[in-house]
């Protein structure tokens, strides 16, 4: 079993946070993992991207071969397009659809749509709009994740432990709206797939 | 034992700590600051013991840590590759002394600059400095050779290298920690004289340097990182070191068909590459950074043993290593199936919005524009130094630490006018307030900015050694304290700001400029963690 994933996104958007939680999952079944992220000049509103790679056998290299990536999390558009010569003529890419504009020369949004419909696995869904319905902006990256529920290879179980484990200090509440979050991404999937 | 989730940084720290550290002395910069941090967060049982606040730079921390293995102690100094020459005076001069506590320097490279000016490549310092460097691997390796380095670095006398990349140093993967040691007790050298370095005692020092190599030598022979694993195909013998060594078997998940030695410990294991050079037609040199091995290897004239890599065209002069590039060398390919679409467009790391230096380049650059088409801006290393790029064009220089202020006075020196210098607060204590004692006593005609945001902003917000006495310690250097201008840059300012940048120029003497407020980011977290 080997799972190769590229994270990808803008910095501040909370998408090494994911990683965070696919690798407290993965752990608890006693799998190998490397996780690797760029940090540094990363966070000043430039591109983010980290690979994390989980397998029953141990791992040698922390960065993903070209071709071998089996899913790419994006929380941005544009971002998920950039790490498309890693993805596998299987692999899926799993992205939010609103675009971060934060240069002059960002892309037409229909350029953007129009390259993601070429490819031939893909989940798009605006999870801003899904996350402020579960109870705040701020769970996109959580409704992202729970798009990746299908092809994740980790028990949906293992993934709400993981998140009440890292949220749980911050109340019951936060808990709730972080798994219905979660809930709602993954229900998004399915139908689309 | 149960497996720990760590970065490559944090499981240095962690075996650190578990190895009875005394002391870490640091200054920021990445990818090594997670080190530092990971021990000032840590709940260890004696943790108010273990001194670990941050330095004004790597030279004081490089010799602080010195002093305390001075006393016995074990003690750990981390910096970035460029941060190496800050420390180096100190640094080359303590293999020369040798040390009584355990002492450990970490060098984290950064192979294809993601955050840095160069790839300069640590490995060059410990070969200069002539004592034993480690280059781990994996996240358990680093942890172990930090775990044991101390006793090592005891049992020789010696400092230890340990040289860490980017890729490592930010990868988390599971650790198995070791038993917790007691920290030392304070203990002195039998030789009261060991740690003079007048002419006399250090010819005697050095020699006993040189007569320690062979023994170097040896350990790297007997390392358990350095590893000989043999291959039916001798057309060609890999030396792969450090994370090279995971790229390689990235692509050989069953066995590499080539013998290959994988070296995680230096000096070079003599009887290993002698085996490999005897055994094998060529030798491929798989090493992230420069070509360390490859260049002590080939020789200057490249007659002899084969040997390809960085210098040959097998692989590219500069970048880091990858998977991808490494697959080539050994006549593999990783295709894609996708390419990168053409509208993609590259989204570089700017200025946060709200962010002081903004407010600040908005009316430098305004006033400078109007008044001096010909300005030139000296500037420095930080967040700022993203004014070089649009919407500012602000600046025209960054070169290493504290250059600002003294290449503006260089500039000024040769007739430049107006000599304008921005350079960040922490970055001004780190090594800006040297250059400007030589503006002061000369009365250079120098306009300095400092930017304050009160923080070590672009490597996650440290703290900044001079916060609260930046006026003060200007005035004691020698800066006319009419001449020391302070100004909040906020747009309502703006008109203030302009007119204070103006008189300054005019001015034909040492100015110091100081736009003050504090970084957004460490503000919010503040505000996040009341």
């Amino acid at each position: 079993m080997k799972k190769d994933i590229i994270l990808s996104g803008v910095g501040g958007q909370g998408i090494l946070s994911i990683a965070t939680v696919i690798g407290k999952a993965a752990l608890k079944d006693g799998l190998y993992m490397k996780q690797a992220e760029v940090h540094g000049m990363s966070q000043r509103g430039g591109d983010v991207q980290s690979n994390l790679r989980i397998s029953d056998r141990p791992i040698a290299s922390d960065l993903i071969p070209s071709g071998r990536c089996d899913l790419i999390i994006s929380l941005e558009p544009m971002e998920g397009l950039r790490y498309l010569p890693y993805l596998s003529s299987e692999g899926w890419l799993v992205t939010n659809e609103n675009p971060f504009v934060n240069i002059p020369n960002y892309p037409a949004e229909a350029d953007i749509k129009a390259e993601l419909e070429k490819l031939p696995h893909k989940i798009v869904l605006d999870v801003d709009k899904v996350a402020k319905e579960a109870g705040s902006a701020r769970v996109a990256n959580i409704v992202l994740l729970g798009a990746t529920v299908p092809f994740l290879g980790i028990d949906y179980e293992k993934i709400q432990t993981s998140i009440r484990e890292i949220f749980e200090r911050k109340g019951e509440a936060v808990v709730e709206m972080n798994l219905r979050a979660l809930a709602a991404g993954k229900e998004i999937a399915e139908k689309l797939m | 034992m149960s497996k720990q989730l760590l970065l490559g940084d944090e499981a240095i720290a962690q075996a650190a700590l578990d190895a009875g550290l005394s002391g870490v002395y640091a200054y920021p910069g990445t990818p090594s600051t997670e080190i530092t941090e990971y021990i000032q967060t840590a709940p260890a049982p004696e943790k108010e013991k273990i001194h670990s606040r941050w330095a004004t730079n790597e030279k004081t921390a490089m010799e602080a840590a010195l002093g305390m293995s001075f006393v016995g102690k074990r003690a750990l100094v981390c910096m970035k590759h460029v941060g190496m020459n800050v420390a180096a005076d100190c640094f080359i001069n303590s293999a020369v002394t040798g040390v009584k506590g355990g002492l450990i320097v970490v060098a984290a490279d950064d192979p294809s600059m993601h955050s840095s000016q160069n790839e300069q490549d640590s490995r060059f310092y410990g070969d200069f400095a002539l004592i034993p460097m480690y280059e781990p691997s994996n996240q358990q390796e680093a942890y172990d050779m930090a775990y044991n380095g101390f006793a090592f670095s005891e049992k020789i006398g010696e400092p230890v290298l340990l040289r860490m990349v980017t890729r490592l140093a930010h990868s988390r993967s599971g650790v198995e920690r070791k038993a917790q040691q007691p920290q030392n007790g304070i203990s002195f050298s039998d030789d009261p004289r060991q740690f003079i370095l007048l002419p006399g005692n250090a010819r005697k020092r050095y020699k006993v340097l040189l007569e320690r190599q062979a023994e170097f030598i040896e350990a790297s022979e007997n390392s358990p990182y350095n590893k000989y694993i043999d291959g039916p195909n001798k057309k060609m013998g890999i030396i792969a070191c450090g994370i090279g060594y995971n790229y390689l078997m990235e692509n050989y998940p069953e066995g590499c068909e080539y013998p290959v030695l994988k070296i995680g410990q230096y000096p070079l294991p003599k009887k290993q590459l002698l085996r490999l050079a005897e055994e094998c037609e060529e030798i491929l040199v798989l090493e992230d950074g420069q070509p360390f091995v490859e260049k002590q290897l080939k020789g200057y004239l490249g007659i002899g043993i084969k040997v390809k890599g960085r210098l040959d065209g097998t692989l590219t002069p500069d970048g880091e290593l990858n998977p991808d590039k490494v697959a080539r060398c050994v006549g593999k390919e990783n295709p894609s199936e996708f390419g990168v679409p053409a509208i993609v467009e590259m989204r570089p790391p700017a200025l946060c919005e709200g962010c002081g230096h903004r407010d600040m380049y908005t009316v430098l650059t305004q006033v400078l524009k109007e008044e001096y088409p010909d300005h030139k801006v000296f500037s420095d290393i930080g967040c700022y130094t993203l004014g070089a790029n649009a919407p500012f064009n602000a600046i025209h220089s960054c070169v290493d630490m504290g250059a600002s202020i003294t290449m503006a006075k260089g500039a000024s020196d040769g007739g430049l006018h107006p000599a304008v210098a921005v350079i960040g607060d922490s970055t001004f204590t780190h090594s800006g307030m040297t250059g400007l004692l030589d503006c002061v006593n000369e009365n250079a005609n120098v306009t300095i900015v400092i930017s304050d945001n009160e923080t070590t902003a672009m490597t996650g917000g440290q703290d900044s050694a001079g916060t609260g006495r930046l006026e003060a310690i200007c005035a004691g250097i020698g800066v006319a304290p009419e001449h020391i201008r302070v100004v909040v840059p906020l747009k309502k300012n703006y008109e203030e700001m302009k007119q204070v940048i103006r008189e300054e120029i005019d001015y034909h003497g040492v100015s110091v400029i100081i736009p003050r407020r504090e970084c957004i980011q460490t503000l919010a977290r503040k505000k996040r963690n009341k």
